[in-house]
């Protein structure tokens, strides 16, 4: 702990800390351009020197450690001097028109060039600049405008670890590009926009910035809309229109975010959204008339009591959202359960994780994420399977990478070769569906090679002989043969996994969206328990959740069998504990799954659904059996932001604001639970889904007590003991990761520390491998396997309004290996039609040799050729998860 | 006057790759007794006062202090022969003339320090040498000089070579190891120092050629043998490249402390053509340029430093009367824009600056404030740039100005009127 004199004041830090860190505890300003939290420190711009006694230079405050007794002075003519000649060299070849620049108002050159009192450079302008890069969809690069600072060189390396830019040239010729004079749009770069983020000029500027000035702007903090992993964002907001994103230093991004995150917003305000009430006047077949709100909630309310008086509570189902807040889903929840009296209440985790759910809560007793994002930068090893981490969860996956760069090591089992496979030490392009051969794989070579951790076995799980016994069967040469790869690259993969002394397993829908996602899942509880690697810093089994709240809908209890924080239905004291809270009495039967609804529609049994901002019309397997079931749904009410596809098909749709229209909180993918916080009032006349709810609920016979969704978190917190500790004002100040039972619990990062969520011990599920339900044959000799991409996000309703996503994967594709496109005549681009015994589409197909022979890819966004029209609504028997990720299917050119 | 050849004793004596040749000359004895007891290594090299020689004169001993006192599964020892320094030409003549006495001074710090790889990063303008290092290094491992378990002591110490691109930075030790690491040859901010943290994170060594080939008979014939030559506080020999207007140019070897004016006249031969000394530039390219009036200068360290020039590498261009001072400065500076590595600020546009400001009295067009502007910039550069090239780039025309007064002009009655 070195003591310090800063300009006469001491001050005691840790060691390691630079003269800059500590300037800022005492509230030194000192003024900086290259330097930037979270990046290496360049030392490069030179506008942070200060003097440190007895030293004949001048030192950089952010790349000089404070040492014992050093004595530092922060401002002095000399210093004032020196600063103002680094600013005064750099404006003399900076591009001085400010008026129309994007980032006039907030330019920390043009700032310090006013303190430092300069207008203009003494020095005459000598380099000459190409062109401004105008070729990428959201952002322009400008190099007269340039600083040469790098911070957008250093992100795009260090921490997007994505390396689209590079110096080129050398000394006074040294300019920021893109290697080989390519373009944005030829390059590698994956538009994320993290450069733009941290370009202190205007160099690098969004090409939507033009239109407004920093001074306009409200900014509010909120939490991102797309994936799970809970981005913290600024929303910039001019009157009632969102105008701009910029990322926030959150716990699990960091400054950091993706390409739909920073730019996908137009949704927002998109002309599209549904603004009014509408309805069928006239019945079914009749067309939507827009109608008074008044008018479409005693229709619905008048039609679902009916139903219910008719044929029970059971014959209403209601989808909750895995997009919604915390708050609007509980409200929704309880609608279903308390003011109707069933518990068919379900979301589309059901689509994404209900194997996880059941297979973790069997294993362990908690169906979440066992560690936090942030570890995955300290692991030694990190083994990804079924998860194309970069593309759908672009941030852990820049983590992950971030990870590389400090010299841990990646073992990938995946289907496709994905980027990350291309940086793995070990890639197993394992066959669609055989996750539990490759898992089972992994665990032979572990007990066979003595690599397990006998004591942590002996002491923390149970099962252990009986998984031994199955084990034995899966040698790597008969995984092998079934996963198709290399018997001694599963060995490797074992052994550098077990070996690790940190070492986290990653997975997403690639294990879970199988008819044996619960045994997939459960296997990966299995190897980390076997290899000592759970509750522990670093470790852990990490399913990654799709969507920005799918973590949340489940936590809060809209699944058919559970209430909030995963208290049963059928267990007589929780049901006991709601009755009592909600002062009705509660159905004691678990409800249906979606994937039962949709069936019990067809059957007659559902003769009501309520849908919250959900779209089974293109999220579901077998989507022609969907619409055959909704067209047949007797009452369908669709409440969303858009006329989604299945919207199209409702009796009633209700405008619902989005989430800048609305306060409340997510749960991200590591349990953290953040604020969602109301940017600009809810367009046109649509209400906050929490509101709409609520008043639905008052029609039909039920009163809340709630006038925010401050109140709604509150009742929730006080019934669910993993909630405990949440309040909107702590939030505020602080996001812990549940369980956190009570306001002073600090949260949990890991799970499972000393002691399972289970109990004492975990325990060890064996799973044979039973193959996918469909295989190929001669009729349908591929393998379809499906999946997502960066640029779109789940059915498109938000991504979908994006102009430049549009432009850069608006439709779409199939993948296919060059030997079978040769063999069926196929060229890249082609038309092709594609069947399955479900259904035919046709798209474009996409020759690459990142799926194997025999493998066909298709992402699952698109309502033009949709690829769940010819998925198989096969489900797993415990968890009722469809097998979206094997099908059967053939091609033929168009 | 005799030189005193204790570096250059082998060289055109032997076969420079024959390791037998070397060893037949008392090669390779300090290895062996460095082996014989690793852990004296570094106190006798604090002892013998030795100073680096590739111009910054660091101790020798205390350098190697530090990485030695750092714990590491990998350390390294880097020979840095990228020679690039304008007017220096020692380091050439020991690698292709004496490589083994550079491989056993390397192997003596790898043993003394723990490390077990070296590299030699050798100049790009020097691809002559490769063949010549690369048998020598093969002869050397098939003799068991360096390689696994050398001379059977259960050490190894491998050595490779790798080549650098033509970068005058990459001289600088930081930028060096960015550029073995794969990287843009740029500098990196110190500390963290290279003996504690270098070359992939790891602690490492890095030593001039010359400095290294000082190492093994020291270690041979001892401290107290190494400090009876020379000054107090710069034992040893130095080489010293004589270059310019000058009758006999190249390399010499001298006692430190040899007089400046000795090497000009005794062994350089004065000025061709009997013309008269005007200046001289000591240290290189980024060296002070004195007035040949100051030519009675004892060289070494201590003494350059009082009369405000510097040792350097050694070397020492001599300018005579016919060249104007302003053109030597402008050559200077245009080497500096071009080898600034573009990182820093003040260097990156400093030194273009410089370079327009001579212009302005090239041309005749300076003004008073120019000048003032000129002494500002350069003394800013000096003060605050990332490395030593942008440190010293302005020393040439600085110390121009000072010594040489009247040959940068104003017209000082236009001064202000801009």
């Amino acid at each position: 702990m070195p003591k310090v004199y800063i300009d006469g004041t001491s001050i005691e830090v840790e060691n390691g800390t630079t003269i800059l860190e500590a300037c800022e505890k005492i509230g030194v300003e000192i003024p900086t351009l290259c330097y930037l939290k979270h990046l290496n420190p360049a030392g490069s711009c030179r506008l942070c020197l200060v003097e440190v006694k007895g030293s004949r230079l001048l030192q950089t405050a952010c790349t000089t450690p404070c040492a014992e007794g050093m004595e530092v002075t922060t401002m002095n003519q000399n210093i004032y001097n020196a600063r103002k000649l680094v600013l005064e060299l750099l404006l003399a070849n900076h591009d001085d028109g400010c008026f129309s620049c994007p980032n006039n108002g907030k330019c920390d050159f043009a700032r310090y060039c006013m303190d430092y009192d300069i207008e203009k450079s003494p020095f005459p302008r000598n380099k000459e600049f190409p062109p401004v890069d105008e070729s990428g969809e959201f952002f322009t690069y400008d190099a007269s405008k340039c600083i040469l600072c790098r911070r957008c060189v250093r992100t795009c390396a260090e921490l997007q670890c994505n390396n689209t830019y590079t110096l080129k040239g050398r000394g006074h010729e040294t300019m920021v590009g893109l290697p080989f004079n390519q373009l944005f749009k030829t390059s590698n770069c994956v538009s994320c926009g993290n450069c733009v983020s941290v370009c202190p000029t205007g160099a690098l500027s969004t090409k939507s910035g033009k239109k407004y000035r920093d001074w306009e702007i409200k900014k509010t903090q909120t939490t991102c809309p797309y994936c799970g992993v809970g981005c913290q964002i600024e929303l910039h907001t001019k009157g009632n229109k969102v105008v701009g994103v910029e990322p926030l230093d959150g716990p699990a991004n960091n400054n950091l975010l993706c390409v739909k995150g920073k730019f996908a917003y137009e949704f927002i305000n998109h002309k599209d959204r549904l603004t009014k009430p509408m309805m069928r006047k006239g019945g079914k077949g009749s067309p939507l008339e827009e109608v008074s709100w008044d008018e479409a909630m005693s229709h619905i309310a008048e039609k679902m009591l009916a139903i219910k008086a008719e044929s029970g509570p059971d014959s209403l189902a209601g989808f909750a959202s895995a997009r919604v807040t915390n708050e609007a889903n509980y409200i929704f929840m309880k609608m279903m359960r308390a003011a109707v009296g069933t518990n068919n209440v379900d979301h589309c985790a059901r689509l994404c994780h209900a194997s996880t759910v059941a297979g973790l809560a069997t294993t362990l007793g908690s169906g979440a994420m066992t560690n936090s994002i942030s570890e995955v930068v300290d692991s030694d090893v990190i083994l990804v399977s079924g998860s194309n981490t970069t593309e759908t969860h672009p941030v852990i996956g820049a983590k992950m990478r971030q990870a590389l760069l400090r010299g841990a090591k990646l073992i990938v089992a995946e289907p496709r070769e994905i980027d990350l496979a291309k940086q793995a030490e070990i890639f197993l392009q394992i066959r669609p569906g055989t996750n539990v051969a490759f898992f089972n794989g992994m665990m032979n070579v572990v007990i066979e090679e003595d690599l397990l951790d006998k004591e942590y076995v002996e002491n923390r799980t149970e099962g252990f002989e009986e998984l031994k016994t199955l084990i034995s069967e899966y040698t790597p040469e008969k995984v092998a043969e079934i996963c198709n790869i290399n018997a001694e690259d599963l060995r490797k993969a074992a052994r550098l996994y077990a070996k690790a002394e940190k070492a986290s397993i990653f997975y997403s829908m690639g294990v879970t969206q199988h008819s044996t996602g619960t045994a997939g899942v459960m296997c990966t509880s299995n190897l980390a328990l076997l290899c000592g690697k759970i509750g522990k810093y670093g470790c852990g089994v990490n399913p990654l959740r799709g969507q920005n709240n799918v973590q949340g809908a489940c936590d809060v209890g809209c699944l058919p069998g559970d209430y909030t924080a995963y208290q049963k239905v059928v267990n007589p004291d929780a049901r006991a504990k709601f009755e009592k809270a909600w002062g009705v009495s509660l159905p004691d039967k678990p409800g249906l799954t979606i994937t039962e609804t949709i069936g019990a529609i067809e059957s007659g049994d559902i003769r009501c659904l309520y849908v919250m901002g959900e779209n089974p019309m293109l999220s579901d397997p077998d989507i022609n059996h969907v619409e055959h079931a909704l067209k047949k749904c007797e009452f369908l009410v669709v409440q969303d932001i858009f006329l989604t596809e299945t919207a199209e098909l409702a009796d009633v749709v209700l405008p619902a604001g989005s989430y800048a229209e609305t306060d409340g909180t997510f749960t991200n993918t590591e349990r953290r639970v953040q604020l969602v916080c109301k940017a600009i009032e809810p367009v046109g006349d649509s209400r906050e889904d929490w509101d709409i709810i609520n008043e639905l609920m008052d029609r039909l016979g039920y009163k809340n007590n709630f006038s925010s969704s401050s109140d709604i978190l509150d009742e929730l917190a006080g019934t669910s003991p993993s909630y405990g500790g949440y309040s909107f004002e702590r939030l505020k100040k602080e996001q812990p990761q549940w369980p956190c039972p009570n306001k002073d619990h600090p949260g949990t990062p890991v799970l499972h520390i000393g002691k399972f969520s289970r109990g004492e011990r975990a325990i060890f599920k064996p799973s044979p491998y039973i193959p996918a339900a469909e295989l190929p044959d001669e009729e349908y000799p591929f393998v379809l396997t499906t999946g997502r991409v960066l640029y779109q996000y789940h059915t498109r309703t938000m991504t979908g309004k994006s102009e430049g996503l549009t432009n850069i994967m608006g439709t779409s594709f199939i993948e296919i290996n060059p030997t079978d496109a040769g063999k069926l005549g196929i060229a890249n681009s082609d038309k092709v039609k594609v069947a399955s015994r479900r259904g035919e589409v046709t798209v474009e197909a996409h020759v690459t040799d990142k799926v194997a022979e025999g493998i066909l890819f298709m992402p699952f966004h698109y309502k033009d050729g949709p690829a769940n029209k010819l998925t198989n609504n096969v489900i797993d028997p415990i968890a009722k998860i469809p097998e979206y990720k094997v099908c059967a299917a053939r091609l033929e050119k168009f | 006057m005799e030189e005193t050849r204790i570096l250059l004793k082998n060289i055109g004596k032997i076969n420079p790759v024959s390791s037998a040749d070397y060893v037949a000359a008392g090669g390779y004895k300090g290895l062996k007794k460095a082996i014989s007891n690793p852990e004296a290594i570094v106190d006798i090299m604090k002892d013998s006062g030795l100073r680096g020689r590739g111009g910054a004169g660091f101790p020798v001993g205390l350098k190697w202090s530090f990485t030695k006192g750092t714990p590491s599964d990998q350390k390294y020892i880097i020979c840095n022969a990228d020679e690039g320094e304008p007017g220096t030409n020692k380091d050439r003549i020991l690698m292709s003339g004496d490589p083994h006495s550079l491989f056993e001074g390397m192997a003596i710090a790898g043993v003394a320090v723990g490390a077990t790889k070296g590299f030699i990063y050798l100049r790009a303008e020097y691809p002559y040498l490769l063949p010549i290092l690369n048998d020598a290094i093969k002869d050397a491992e098939a003799a068991g000089f360096i390689g696994k378990n050398i001379l059977g002591s259960n050490l190894d110490f491998e050595i490779e070579i790798r080549s650098g691109a033509g970068a005058y930075i990459c001289g600088d030790e930081t930028a060096l190891m960015e550029s073995i690491e794969g990287k843009r040859g740029e500098p990196r901010y110190k500390p963290p120092f290279p003996g504690v943290s270098g070359l992939w994170g790891k602690p490492t060594i890095i030593n001039n050629v010359e400095t290294l080939c000082n190492v093994p008979q020291i270690i041979d014939k001892g401290a107290e043998w190494f400090r009876s030559i020379g000054t107090e506080s710069c034992p040893g020999t130095k080489l010293f490249t004589l270059s310019g207007n000058i009758n006999n140019p190249g390399v010499y070897e001298f006692p430190m402390g040899v007089n400046m004016r000795t090497l000009f006249k005794e062994v350089g031969g004065g000025c061709p053509g009997g013309k008269k000394l005007f200046a001289v530039q000591t240290g290189g390219a980024s060296g002070a340029i004195i007035n040949a009036e100051m030519l009675d200068m004892p060289m070494d360290i201590e003494c350059c430093a009082k009369a405000g020039a510097v040792l350097g590498a050694g070397d020492l261009m001599f300018i005579d009367e016919s060249i104007n001072i302003i053109d030597v400065v402008e050559n200077l500076i245009e080497f500096f824009v071009e080898e600034s590595c573009g990182k820093c600020t003040p260097c990156r546009e400093g030194n273009t600056r410089l370079l327009e400001f001579v212009h302005k009295f090239k041309d005749g067009t300076a003004r008073e404030d120019d000048l003032e502007r000129l002494i500002e910039i350069g003394s800013f550069m000096q003060v605050s740039s990332l490395c030593g090239l942008g440190q010293a780039s302005p020393v040439p025309v600085l110390s121009a100005i000072k010594n040489f007064p009247d040959k940068f002009i104003v017209k000082s009655d236009e001064r202000g009127q801009n």
